[in-house]
């Protein structure tokens, strides 16, 4: 089985997914990445996806996932580089992404978390979780 | 992969284990970029023979896949039969409901599946396996 390596980038842990995974691979990441915030004391987290062809429900529940184990360990997870066409399957396929940000590239990513953390020690620090894709009812209006 | 593809026949993956997902993937990736679909269409149809092929493997403990060429009057596509032995689906419409699972995972994979493809059907009974066939057509000759 192949692990998808994680990379430590100043205060943030970058992972760019660049295989197809199988399960197991997906799973193991989790655990990777659970041990590596707790190791490193990073407050952000990137996943690049940009190499992704498909996301289908099981890795779409792996970033979900991914994204409430760093928020329970005082980090928060970006998504970053998502093809559209995955986009588009992703919606059609019923997936909410719940509670994930994600943003076009690797760049706005780290922007993102580096406003949180801003945002975070002015004591706005939950602003962010505003843009979180609620599971149903319907979509939030455009601010 | 796509080198020395045959379309004339059916190719077929036995599905047994995680990696067999993975194969089924790129088989189909494969003859769907040959079959010309477009970039969404092959997104769309990887990600449900992901979905049902995951399902052969956990819910019917493993089975094939059979991945063919169909020409249409005029057009082409792709059709996938995915088939097991397992205790098949006692209530279908539940199994197709968004959200219900009996295995802990969203519930998506049968039901979001078949919002992916052209044509879904379903063949099961308790006890008689699944016998799954998706359609996916190209959208112009």
């Amino acid at each position: 089985m192949e692990r998808v390596p994680v990379l430590k980038i100043g205060d943030i842990l970058l992972v760019s997914i660049q295989v197809d995974m199988q399960d197991q691979t997906a799973l193991a990441l989790q655990e990777d990445l659970a041990d590596r915030i707790v190791a490193t004391g990073c407050h952000g987290v990137i996943i690049d996806i940009t190499a992704l062809d498909i996301v289908d429900s099981f890795v779409g529940r792996m970033l979900s996932t991914i994204a409430s184990i760093s928020r329970v360990l005082d980090s928060e997870t970006v998504v970053v580089g998502m093809r559209p066409a995955v986009a588009i399957t992703l919606v059609e396929l019923g997936l909410s992404l719940e509670g994930i940000r994600t943003a076009l590239n690797v760049e706005r990513g780290m922007e993102l978390l580096a406003q949180a953390r801003v945002d975070e020690s002015d004591g706005f620090g939950h602003h962010l979780d505003d843009w979180s894709i609620p599971t149903d009812g319907p979509a939030p209006a455009t601010p | 992969m796509t080198a020395g593809l045959d379309l004339g026949a059916p190719q077929v993956v036995t599905i047994s284990a995680d990696e067999d997902v993975v194969r089924v993937r790129q088989l189909v990736r494969a003859i769907a970029v040959a079959v010309k679909l477009s970039l969404v269409d092959q997104t769309k149809l990887v990600t449900a023979a992901s979905e049902l092929a995951r399902n052969t493997l956990v819910y019917g403990g493993g089975g094939s896949a059979e991945v063919g060429v169909i020409d249409g009057a005029r057009r082409r596509g792709i059709r996938i039969v995915f088939a097991d032995e397992g205790p098949g689906i006692a209530d279908l419409d539940l199994a197709l409901t968004d959200g219900y699972t009996t295995g802990g995972g969203l519930g998506l994979g049968l039901s979001g599946a078949r919002r992916l493809v052209d044509e879904f059907d379903i063949d099961t009974a308790a006890g008689n396996g699944t016998r799954i066939t998706v359609t996916k057509w190209a959208r112009s000759a």
